[in-house]
């Protein structure tokens, strides 16, 4: 076999090779236009990932500027509510209980005379940290298992798969109200449990299915025909193409994940006192709708600006990342 | 078809230089730039080219169907039996299609609903078009598969698209596009997803039934082989444009095009084991970016100066037939040398 | 070596021998308790030898079976039964180490140039990944001349080794592909349909590609293709298969020139023909029927439904892969292996 893989008539060679590397610099397009494709697609300039691709379409996209926007905000509320909110929100003054807007308190004051405006503000905290707790817990769960089921097939793919109908089977609320009114803990974590035991079946069943596609693509084929081990078609070939739709769907389900905590609070079988969350302040004011409604509409008005966020977020990283899902 | 004295009348479909674009994140994609061509009742013109030449694109502009947008039709003419296609309201230019022009697609399986049987597929031509009673169009469906060569049609009319092998699913596209009795048929690539067997078979039964109901014919195609066997004419199309358009029989035996003139001889042929083949150097242009002058000059053997300023023109290169080279007469005549030194 | 000469066919040993290769799928019902029905009889007991530096090429229709030929011998599949010999040891045997030693000379260039790169690495990544899962084949700090060496040897030009595989037309993303196959210098390419997803003009391109390379680098083809001139042009040896079977095999001038088996003989006659002086006085062997499944194939020869020439025998007795009795005497082209009761030489390819 030669020494070098550059035989000495390779270079300037009169055939069709050495004229493609002439011409290489005008990208091409051999695609049929038939497909509905427009011709002359193909980007010619510097080289693009498929994150950058989206990038570049996110940032143009004024739906993702203003739910990233609001998101940025509202995680750094979250983090340091005394930016914005100088009060305390366990303070209470029940002299002043219901009463509306006064100086100082814009949104007023609770049936136990706390500020509404600082109780809105620390609600963020909860809401962010399940949902984000919720999601990342559930994609990792979800992607784990439902990517092995969908890479090794066969008895995993059945037992993972029977698994996660049972999980799918449970009524949400029905689940909550039972599972979540045993526990006494405050903290958030019963509640992100319980969120991720039932929202991983979701996102295990994408997962599966997307890495069932990218499984059966030649270069995952190439790579097996070189020699290459599990390990390494699954980490360099399978998840990196299967990837997308696990975030879009996940991005997504942050939104209603929140919105989920927030009935379960309301309906008392989520967060509990002290903890500061939206849904316990609306469950409360939902009492008084009539004399102090303001009670209810700024807490509630919050949450669903924050779930729309998110829920819009997940649409414009959906048509960035994945265009055929449009 | 070519038994020579056939004089082709009026033409039915007369093309004038249609214009396509498709606009895209990435600039403006000039598909097609001024093509025109004529069709025959009777006739069979072949639209020869790569993928992305524009023979796809020109067709689905003449059938309608162009995905808009980003596709946009922005000029030319397109005169189907004497009235402009581009003139006409949605409405009308919906009943032409289906009715007096039909098309055949590459992939049958894609093509067909995969959730109704054939025979309701077929049926509700008839159904919709005619307005038959479901019973009598079912009838008829039958009878469209007896015709299209589909063995025990009558037991299978009720099965699926799936339920069928790839040839006998095609001669179900074929039976759709003839169902209404079109004046016009435009197949693009209809047997190259097939079998060679099966594909002689599938361009037997077009060819006969073209010829049963004098029917023009568009076939469009990059297969050299195909072309040979079936047109009377043949358009090359090169980079959105008609480079060459010749009687078949004369453009085989001299092309006057050099991009024509290369796919013929970088064919690996059956006849004979080859040594080197000819390779027409680089790759089709992108067509956001068309090279000026002749679009063809960068990979072109004969280029000269002018061939990087000035589009050539289409040339009469004889009767019936027409090249747009600057030196057509070269590549007629002596360019066979001139192609063996580059080779 | 002289094209079509049966003398020049090189060294006696060869590389790869494969006995009697049977590939069954098996058909199965049942969810939960998969009970076997049947099986998909893809490739049903062939044999062929490939010597080095040669070509051999495999044709046949879709569902023939020759795909899944190209996999097992490359190990995307395990052979039902058989034997693949690589250097007289049974490779479909090996596992583990001995596997992946024997996998590096063994390579495969894929079909379509769209979906057989990673769109998620650069040209680089892709090429060099088989020293990544090989790495005594080349020191790490040796990788990236070696893959802009390997950029040139197929066309291209190295300062591409960044880019992203979409940033290439198909023709260059072949190229692509083959340098990936070229990396560990193998000894043998399969290659699996390596231009029929390519423009006209740009497979000629590849077809000279892969004949330089050959040269070059004394590489053994198996080309599996269905266009048949493309097979003539680069294969010196050529097997015909059909519905799991070969039905016949020769030199390109034996099989081309000189067909005895009717299915060979169809085959070729059917293939358009370039040359429309040629349509008017060709005959055309016009097949009927489609080609069955092979989860049932016909008993006998399985070519007996769509032959014209088909027999009570045909049904009965399966032909055996030889050289026909009536051509056993004769040192002529027709003396070539053709699995056919009644075997007879015809001529189906006009004279270029």
């Amino acid at each position: 076999m030669p020494e070098s893989y550059v035989p000495k008539e390779a270079i300037g060679h009169g055939d069709g090779g050495t004229a493609a590397l002439a011409m290489g610099e005008a990208e091409s397009l051999e695609r049929a236009p038939a497909a509905g494709r427009p011709p002359g697609g193909e980007p010619t300039g510097k080289p693009r990932s498929l994150w950058s691709d989206a990038w570049h379409d996110l940032r143009r996209n004024p739906v993702f500027v203003v739910s990233a926007l609001v998101i940025v905000f509202l995680v750094v509320i979250a983090i340091w509510p005394q930016l914005i909110a100088t009060g305390n929100p366990y303070r209470a003054d029940l002299a002043k209980a219901q009463e509306g807007a006064a100086p100082g308190h814009p949104f007023g004051y609770d049936t136990q005379g706390r500020d509404v405006y600082t109780r809105v503000v620390y609600g963020a905290r909860a809401s962010i940290t399940v949902g984000t707790c919720a999601t990342a817990g559930a994609a990792l769960l979800g992607s784990l298992l439902g990517g092995l089921a969908g890479f090794f097939g066969g008895w995993w793919d059945t037992l993972l798969s029977r698994l996660a109908d049972i999980f799918f089977g449970i009524p949400v609320l029905l689940g909550g109200l039972v599972f979540l009114s045993v526990v006494t803990s405050t903290t958030v974590w019963p509640v992100v449990g319980f969120i991720v035991l039932l929202g991983w079946p979701q996102i295990g069943r994408i997962a599966r299915g997307s890495v069932v596609t990218a499984k059966q693509n030649d270069y995952v084929q190439a790579a097996r025909a070189l020699g290459a081990g599990n390990g390494r078609m699954l980490l360099r070939h399978i998840a990196p193409n299967a990837v997308a739709p696990v975030i879009v769907v996940a991005t997504i389900a942050l939104g209603t994940y929140i919105a989920l905590e927030a009935t379960l609070s309301y309906l008392g079988a989520g967060l509990k006192p002290p903890t500061v969350s939206w849904g316990i302040d609306i469950s409360t004011a939902s009492t008084y709708i009539r004399n102090a409604p303001h009670m209810l509409l700024w807490p509630a008005g919050a949450l669903s600006i924050t779930v729309l966020a998110f829920i819009m977020l997940g649409d414009a990283v959906r048509d960035a990342l994945d265009p055929k899902l449009r | 078809m070519t038994n020579g004295g056939v004089r082709h009348g009026e033409p039915l479909l007369d093309v004038r230089d249609l214009r396509v674009e498709f606009r895209t994140r990435d600039g403006v994609a000039r598909a097609v730039n001024g093509v025109s061509y004529t069709v025959a009742a009777g006739q069979t013109l072949a639209v020869l080219g790569e993928s992305g030449s524009g023979k796809s694109v020109t067709a689905q502009a003449v059938m309608g169907i162009l995905d808009s947008p980003p596709g946009f039709v922005t000029g030319g003419e397109i005169l189907f039996q004497g009235r402009d296609l581009l003139k006409l309201g949605k409405e009308e230019r919906r009943k032409v299609r289906g009715a007096r022009m039909a098309m055949i697609f590459q992939d049958a399986l894609s093509s067909l609903n995969p959730v109704l049987t054939v025979g309701a597929q077929l049926g509700e031509m008839f159904e919709v078009h005619e307005g038959m009673s479901r019973k009598k169009a079912r009838g008829r469906a039958v009878e469209l598969m007896e015709r299209v060569g589909i063995p025990a049609a009558r037991e299978r009319v009720g099965d699926y698209p799936h339920q069928f092998s790839g040839g006998m699913r095609q001669r179900i596209m074929i039976a759709m596009a003839l169902a209404l009795r079109p004046d016009l048929i435009i197949a693009d690539e209809p047997t190259t997803a097939l079998d060679v067997t099966v594909q002689a078979q599938v361009m037997d039964l077009l060819a006969e039934l073209q010829r049963e109901f004098t029917m023009g014919l568009i076939l469009i195609t990059h297969d050299l082989g195909v072309v040979a066997d079936v047109a009377d004419t043949i358009a090359v199309m090169y980079a959105g444009r008609i480079v060459e358009t010749a009687p078949v029989h004369q453009l085989y035996k001299a092309p006057a095009h050099p991009y024509t003139r290369g796919l013929l001889e970088s064919i690996p042929r059956l006849g004979h084991k080859g040594r080197e083949l000819y390779a027409i150097k680089g790759l089709p242009p992108n067509l956001t970016a068309i090279p000026p002058g002749c679009a063809f000059h960068p990979r072109c053997p004969l280029a000269r100066d002018i061939c990087r300023t000035d589009p050539p023109p289409l040339y009469e290169a004889g009767p019936d037939r027409a090249s747009a080279c600057h030196f057509w007469r070269e590549t007629l005549d002596g360019g066979k040398e001139i192609f063996d030194g580059a080779r | 070596m002289a094209p079509g000469d049966p003398a020049s066919v090189p060294a006696p040993e060869p590389l790869l021998e494969v006995r009697d290769l049977v590939k069954h799928f098996p058909l199965t019902q049942g969810v939960l308790f998969k009970k076997q029905v049947g099986a998909v009889k893809a490739v049903d007991g062939i044999s062929f030898d490939l010597h080095r530096g040669e070509t051999l090429g495999i044709v046949g229709e879709s569902g023939c079976g020759k795909s899944t030929v190209a996999r097992m011998l490359v190990g995307l599949e395990r052979p039902t039964a058989g034997q693949i010999r690589y250097r007289g040891q049974d490779i479909t045997r090996l596992s583990g180490r001995a596997l992946k030693a024997v996998r590096r000379n063994i390579q495969m260039v894929f079909q379509d140039p769209y979906t057989s790169l990673n769109p998620r690495m650069t040209v680089g990544d892709i090429i060099g990944e088989p020293y990544e899962i090989h790495p005594e084949v080349a020191p790490r700090g040796d990788r990236r001349r070696k893959v802009q060496e390997l950029l040139e040897v197929v066309g291209l030009n190295p300062e591409f080794i960044n880019r992203y595989p979409h940033q290439f037309s198909g023709g260059q993303r072949q190229r692509i592909g083959i340098a990936r196959g070229l990396a560990l210098r193998p000894e043998i390419i399969v290659a699996d349909e390596p231009v029929s997803a390519l423009d006209v003009s740009v497979q000629a391109q590849v077809v000279n590609l892969l004949a330089r390379l050959q040269s070059d680098f004394d590489i053994s083809y198996v080309f599996i293709a269905h266009d048949l001139s493309v097979v003539r042009h680069i294969s010196d040896r050529v097997a015909v298969m059909y519905l799991g079977r070969i039905a016949e095999t020769g030199t390109g001038e034996q099989i081309y020139d000189h067909p005895t088996h009717p299915y060979t003989q169809a085959l070729l006659s059917a293939v358009p023909v370039p040359d429309p002086e040629a349509r008017e006085h060709r005959e055309r062997i016009l097949l009927t029927g489609d080609v069955p499944s092979p989860a049932h194939p016909p008993s006998g020869c399985r070519f007996r439904t769509r032959c014209w020439k088909a027999q009570e025998l045909c049904a009965q007795v399966e032909p055996p892969l030889e050289v026909p009795t009536e051509f056993r005497e004769s040192t002529g082209p027709a003396h070539h292996p053709s699995a056919c009761h009644f075997a007879e030489e015809r001529r189906v390819v006009p004279d270029a």
